[in-house]
This record gives C-alpha cells, structure tokens and sequence, in this order.
C-alpha cells in the first residue's frame, strides 16, 4: 500500500498506558485489544495512517476528532465492519487477548465485539424477539426470557418495558430504541461494546441517560466509544485518543489530554479553535 | 455457542446464498432459452416469402404473412396516435396545470386502466366500436390498444417533466415566456428523452398484445384496406397457427414468434440503453 | 399545485362573460384547458369502461342473479351460464404459478439485492425487465410445443407414479392443463417478483444488516431474519402484482389448459380460465345472455385484478416508508 500523502509530523503517543496513581508504580494496564501500526484505505483513498494503540481493558476509551478524521473507520475495524465494503484495504494488526482477529473467524470475532450503531436500527420485531436475536442465533440453550430481563435491566430499560416485551420495537422512542440497541448488543455477552456516536440522534435527557449507563457497564464489558462531542468523552471516559487526518495525536488518560494535552493539535482541537 | 454449530451456520449460509443465486441465474437464462428456441425453430422457416406473400388456404403449404405484418403495423400506428396524444398532454395537465384534487383522480384512473386485463379492454373496445358498427375493424383494434398505451405515457410524461430542474423553468419565465411557452420551448425539450423512452416501451408492449385483438380486429386471410376492415396481426397469426393441427403453419407460427419477439425486444433494448442514458426507466 | 396567471394590460373590473373571453386570448389558459380536456379523457375512458362492463352483463344478473357465481355449468344450448368452473381454473393456475414463481422469484430477488455486486445485478435485472416483456402469445408458443411435451413425457410420469394415488396427481394426463398452465404462468410472473421485491429490499435501511451482522449472524441470517423479514410487506405486494398479472394472462394460457369447462381436483386435468373461455367463445357466442354471460366474466376479472392491484400498491407504498420509520 502506497503512503499517500502522509503528514510528516512525529505523533504523541502514549501505548504503555499508565494512570497517574500507578505512573510511581509502573504498572501497566491490560489491553483487551491491542492495534498496531493499523494502515486502511477504501480503494485509492487512504483513511488510516499508522494507527497504534490499545483499548484498556474493563475502561471506557473515546476516540475524538473532527469530522472526517477517521474516528468511525478506526472503530468499525475493531469488528471488521468494513468487509461489508469491497475495496476496503486493511494493513497491520489488531488484538484480541492477544489473538489477531484478521485470523479468526469473523461472526465468531463479532459476537465477542458488539456494535451499538449513531442512528438507533431495532429489528422489525418485538423488544423481546429484538434482544432475544443474538442468543437465538447463537443457539443459546438456557432461558431466553432471563437473559433478556438481564440485558434489559444492564441497559437501564427493563422498568419501563418489562410489561410490553411483545410490543414492536418501534413504538419506543427514540432514546428507548438505542437503549434497545445496547441491551440486544450486551444479550451475547460482548468482551468489547463498540459505540459509534450512539447519541448524536438523540435528545439532551437521553443523552444524559445513556452516559450514566456507559460508566456502569465498563464494569462489564469494556467500551470504545467514538463521539464529536468533547464533553461527554470528558465526562465518561477513562482514556481518550484524539484524532486528526487519519492520525492518531495523542493518546492518553482522559484528564491528562483535557487539561494538560502534550500536541498543540489537541489543545486547539479541545479549545474549539477548530473543528 | 459451539464451534460445530458455527460451523453449520456457515455451511447453511454458503449454501442458501448459493441457491439464491441459482435462482437468479435460472430466471435469467429463461429469456436466452427462449431466444435460443425461437431463433432455432423460427430461424429457417424466415425468407422473403414470409414478409411478402399472402396466407394460403387452409391446408396447403406455403404463403407468408405480409398482410399481417402491415396490418399489425397500420393498427400499432393509430394506437399510437389516439393514445399518445392523449396520455402526453394529459401528463402536462398533471404536470404543470392541475390543483391536487384533480391530479388524483386522473392518476388514480390511470393507473387502474393500466392494471385492467387486456381482454377485458378488448370487450370495451367491442361494445364500443365493434357493436355499433357491426363488423371487425382495424379501428377497433387500433381502439384497444391505444387505451393500452394511455396510462404508461400519461404517468412518464408527468415524471418526467416534474423532473425538469426549477432552474430551467424560472430561467424561461424571468426572461417573460408565458407558461405555456415555457412548456412548449423548454419543459417538454428537456424531458424529451424520458418520454420518448416510455412512448417506445408502451409500443412495445401492446405490440406484442393478442387479446384485445381477438375481437376487434377479428384477422383477415387477405389485406384489408382502409380502417373499417377485419384485419390480421402478427400476434393472432401466432395463436391461430399454433393452435392448428398444420405443421407447415407451426412452422410459420415460429417464424412470426422470432420477427415479434425481435421486434419487441429490439424496441425495448433501444428505449433502455439508448434513450434513457441516465434516466431512470419506468417498469411496466 | 401550478396556478394560471393572467395579465390583463389596464386596470379595471370586468364582467363576468368577457374577461372569460380576454383569459381565453392569453395562451395559458388555453393550454390549461386544452390539457385539461385530454385529462379528463382518461377519467372519462377508466368511466366508460367501468359502465359497459356493468351495463352489458345485464341479462345474466337478471336471470342468475348470485347462482352465476356458484353454478358450475356453462352449457350455451341450454342457454345455462355458471361462472364457477372459470373461476376454479383462474386460481388453481394461478396458485400452481405462485407456488412455483414465489420461491424462485424471492430468492432471485435476495441475490439481486444483497450478494451481486452492484453491476452484475443491474445487468440481470435488465434481463429480467427483457423477460417480463416478452409478448404472452410468444410463451403461449413456447408453452404449446415445449411445456406440453414435457409435461407428457417428464413431469407427468415423475409425479403420478409414486404419488398417482393423491387427488391433485390422479389421473391420465394429456399434457395440456392445470399444471402445465400454472408452469407457463409462473414463467411469466417471476420477473415481476423479482424487481418489486428486489427494489424492495434494496430500500431496506443499510444498518439494520449491519445491526445483524455486528451481533455475530451470518451473511444468510442477516439477509433472511432480518432484511427480508423488514421488506416483508413490499414482498407481498410483489405478490400479489403478479397474481394480478397470473389471473388476467389469457394467451398462454388459452393455448395450454385444455379449454374444457369443468372443474377436476387432478392438476393434470384440462380447464379453463376466465380469460380463456372469453377469448375462445367471444366470437362464437350466440345469443345475447351467451355473449352477456361471456362479458359478466370480464366484469369478475376486472374486479378481481382491481382489488388486488390496489392492495398491492398500498403494501409497497408501506414498506418504502418504513424506512424511514426506524430511528424513532
């Protein structure tokens, strides 16, 4: 593959990921997933350059940036839902505990890294067929009704819906259908949840709802989650990665990159002098 | 969540997209099936006979079907000019002239005369044109199928000028041309390709109709002239022939499939690729 | 949604007769009429056809009146008119051509849709659109000399002897009838499922496939539990286009059922349609209650395709606006 254009600055990275508490210690946090000098083009284009860094894992890891940086392209690799365009082009490694998913199976790879999506897409079916799906297919054996009520309640909505599992996804609200969407995602257990923007659809009190929700499910599962808007990786997120161009800036412990960002990039991005 | 049952899925997967592509390509190669048989049986029973003589009698070998060739071609000319006419200028009423009310109603008559069966258009054209007349005409046939061709002009006239940008028209207007000189000199110039494609395609399909003709035009051993005369036409050639118990008229009846088939796929084809470069085409 | 603009050059009220006549000098309103007029033909034909349907199979209604529909002789000496043995032979042929043309015509569609790549699908589906044009009488043809011995020599002898024993396949088999008129009929409706239903599906929002595919499904179960089932109500319009399509197809039909009224429960037993005994008999018919009876039939056809041509333009319009339903 063909470098094209490629900035020639040097980039901040930080990839033996240390807080500040175990910086004295020098103890390094453990990476569910690991990527590694990641290059990716959609036919000529190339969209990713050189992309090393890592998704700590039981954390929550934001990628920002400003449109058009690349930021969905880098997450959409993490499950290979790239493959679903043909000229997509992907060069170099990306980890899963350790075993390289371009090798693996890929509905295997997919059931392990969950996908909530921008636009809130539930099933034409009933919430209950909705969260139900992936455990079906799976050919889960135990008691579909309970892991639907433990998905549902992970997601924050089983109060509200657990008296009408049978009524179509679509009479939900919006804010509704995208906690729909996470809890459908978390009914197979996911090792990482992948999150795409999942608010920008959304209104500020949803919004808010689903920020509270991310906080308690890192407990369960780790989160990579991709949004444009700075304050919510602010305020959900234990390590952010700023990107620009397709280039990873800075990567490091959320309060470091707002307060005390180490690339001039990152202070004019975080300031809003651009983007 | 087994690797075996992974496994499977896969294999289920891989196999039922491979059916489906099965299917696909069995649909295709129907059409080249066709083709390939008519050009097979049809191909040596063409020469100059068939385009130029007249049937012979019952029984005798030999002849062609030169008076069913241009009756087909006299009735498929006056459809075309009792039914374009029609459908094109009531597309610009719905275009460029109608409130919604109205514009409703016709497209709601258009579209359920495009639904009706063809035979039974046939029994209209009858009770209207056969019956007070009493006799068979090209008339009548030309009647029936010219009703056919309305609904499919009316509804891509009105597409298509609705699809004229905004800007040509107000360019037209800010320059003082009254609307229907705009519609005249501009509009229709524009959507000229879209319509001409659709008034192709409806040719074609009522080229190829039988019914409507059964008893209307009624058919002819002999030419008939003028408008007032039972007339043959190269569909009902081929129903009568084929199901007659004479080989040599079989023979014939191939022969007149291959030139109707081509004619109706060589008019379709053009109106698809030529005409209708990047215009969206309407489906029948 | 265009209204008429008049310039009248100097002020002034005008009555009521004249300033028609002044409109009328200024070109648009003549156009305005003029297309007008055109349109209201349409309206006027759609009408008129409507009207001589119901006005000529007046005899019939009187001396039937509802036994028509339910009496199953149709014998023109006797001057004794039922409608029931065409209405039998329309769905059992039709049902024949769906049950075959469905399958094949959806999973074409899926492949279409969701496996060929953008050019080799464009490319079938303008074959597919080539097919659907071909001119009844032409697989009427090919019907008479292929389908009818096939059926003699193939499909009769596979069906009838192991299962002879069951209703639908008993019975000798002259190579015209229902069977073979459901086969040729299924020809000619698969391409009418296969560009709706693949239009359909290719308006199903991107991202509920991909929904499927990140919980881990195969490309098969995406397309089948989750794809398909969203374009579930467009398909059945598709469906029901081409049983409209199936009941008035009368050529091909004609030529391969055997054209014999009676109702028969073996599928290899000769038949008729509604179209085909109006095609057949029109020209022969005697007698005016011969002829209205004839035309009586055409009025059923006509209601019959009206209905569910109407249905199947409410399902499709549904399912377009579905997709922009989803996302609250």
């Amino acid at each position: 593959m063909q470098a094209s254009a490629k900035p020639e600055f040097s980039v901040n990275i930080v990839t033996n990921l240390t807080t500040p508490a175990s910086r004295e210690t020098s103890a390094a946090l453990p990476m569910r997933m690991t990527i590694t000098k990641l290059n990716f083009s959609y036919g000529p284009k190339q969209i990713l350059f050189d992309i090393n860094m890592g998704i700590a894992d039981k954390k929550v890891t934001a990628l920002i940036g400003p449109s058009g940086c690349g930021k969905s392209t880098l997450l959409r690799t993490l499950n290979r839902m790239y493959e679903t365009v043909s000229t997509s082009r992907l060069e170099g490694e990306i980890l899963l505990d350790g075993q390289d998913i371009l090798a693996q199976d890929v509905t295997a790879l997919r059931r392990r890294v969950g996908m909530v999506f921008q636009r809130p897409n539930p099933f034409p079916k009933s919430i209950f067929d909705n969260v139900a799906y992936g455990p079906r297919i799976n050919g889960y054996k135990g008691s579909l009704a309970d892991t639907v009520e433990k998905s549902l309640r992970h997601a924050a909505l089983w109060d509200e819906v657990k008296d009408h599992l049978h009524k179509s996804a679509y009479e939900l609200s919006g804010g509704q259908q995208q906690r729909l969407c996470i809890a459908r995602a978390l009914a197979v257990e996911p090792e990482v949840l992948l999150m795409d923007e999942p608010c920008s659809a959304l209104d500020p009190i949803s919004t808010a709802k689903i920020e509270e929700l991310m906080v308690e499910l890192k407990n369960l599962t780790t989160i990579a989650i991709v949004t444009h808007n700075m304050q919510q990786a602010a305020r959900v997120s234990d390590f952010t990665a700023f990107l620009l161009t397709g280039q990873i800036i800075e990567f490091s412990p959320t309060p470091h990159l707002f307060t005390t960002p180490s690339d001039p990039r990152t202070e004019a991005y975080i300031t809003g002098r651009f983007g | 969540m087994s690797k075996g049952r992974l496994r499977w899925r896969k294999f289920v997967s891989n196999f039922m997209l491979a059916m489906t592509g099965v299917c696909a390509f069995v649909s295709v190669l129907v059409l080249f099936f066709i083709l390939g048989y008519l050009l097979f049986n049809g191909g040596t029973s063409i020469n100059w006979d068939f385009f130029t003589k007249l049937p012979k009698p019952v029984g005798e070998a030999g002849g062609g079907m030169a008076n069913a060739i241009v009756g087909s071609g006299k009735i498929l000319l006056l459809a075309s000019l009792m039914g374009v006419p029609i459908g094109f200028l009531g597309g610009i009423y719905l275009a460029e002239f109608s409130g919604k009310g109205m514009a409703s109603v016709v497209r709601y008559a258009a579209d359920l005369l495009n639904g009706v069966p063809s035979i039974v258009i046939g029994i209209f054209a009858y009770s209207l044109v056969v019956l007070p007349f009493k006799h068979f005409s090209a008339l009548a046939g030309a009647f029936a199928l010219g009703i056919m061709m309305i609904p499919i002009t009316l509804r891509s006239t009105e597409e298509f000028l609705k699809n004229v940008p905004r800007m040509l028209r107000e360019a037209a207007m800010a320059l003082g041309a009254s609307k229907w000189k705009t519609i005249v000199t501009v509009i229709v110039p524009a959507a000229y390709r879209g319509i001409m494609t659709a008034i192709l395609l409806a040719l074609a399909r009522v080229a190829g109709e039988t019914a409507p003709l059964l008893f209307t035009a009624f058919g002819n051993r002999f030419e008939s002239h003028g408008w007032s005369q039972p007339t043959a036409t190269l569909p009902v050639m081929i129903y009568t022939y084929a199901v007659s118990p004479y080989d040599d008229w079989h023979r014939q009846a191939w022969a007149a499939g291959l030139v109707l088939l081509g004619l109706v796929l060589i008019i379709n084809i053009l109106a698809r690729t030529i005409l209708s470069r990047g215009i969206a085409v309407p489906r029948s | 949604m265009a209204t008429t603009t008049t310039t009248l050059k100097g002020a002034g009220p005008v009555s009521g007769s004249r300033s028609f006549f002044l409109k009328l000098r200024d070109g648009d309103e003549i156009a305005r009429l003029v297309t007008l007029v055109f349109a209201t033909t349409v309206v006027l034909i759609t009408a008129a056809l409507v009207w001589e349907l119901w006005v000529n199979s007046a005899l019939p209604r009187q001396k039937f009146g509802f036994h028509f529909f339910v009496t199953s002789v149709w014998d023109p000496i006797m001057d004794q008119f039922g409608a029931l043995p065409f209405i039998y032979g329309t769905m059992v042929t039709s049902a024949v051509a769906l049950l075959v043309a469905v399958p094949l015509g959806i999973g074409a569609a899926i492949f279409l849709a969701e496996l060929a790549p953008p050019r080799v699908s464009d490319t079938l589906q303008f074959f597919i659109d080539l097919l659907a044009a071909v001119p009844s009488v032409i697989y009427g043809l090919l019907g008479v000399f292929i389908v009818v011995p096939l059926m003699r020599t193939v499909i009769y002898p596979a069906l009838n002897k192991p299962f002879g024993y069951l209703p639908i396949f008993k019975g000798p088999s002259y190579g015209v009838g229902f069977m073979t008129a459901g086969i040729v009929l299924a020809i000619m409706v698969i391409p009418y499922i296969i560009s709706v239903s693949r239009e359909v599906l290719l308006s199903v929002p991107r991202d509920q496939r991909e929904a499927a595919l990140a919980l881990g499904s195969t490309r098969w179960e995406s397309t089948w539990k989750v794809v398909v089932p969203f374009a579930k109500t467009g398909i059945m319009g598709s469906i029901f286009l081409a049983l409209a399509r199936a009941l008035g197809e009368t050529m091909a039909v004609t030529m391969v059922i055997g054209n014999t009224p009676k109702i028969a429960a073996s599928l290899f037993a000769p038949g008729y349609s509604i179209a085909a005994v109006i095609a057949n008999e029109f020209t022969e018919a005697t007698g005016d209650l011969y002829l209205q009876s004839l035309i009586a039939l055409g009025l059923v056809l006509f209601l019959l395709t009206f209905i569910l041509n109407g249905l199947a333009r409410i399902l499709i319009v549904l399912t377009t606006q579905k997709g922009s339903e989803v996302g609250g």
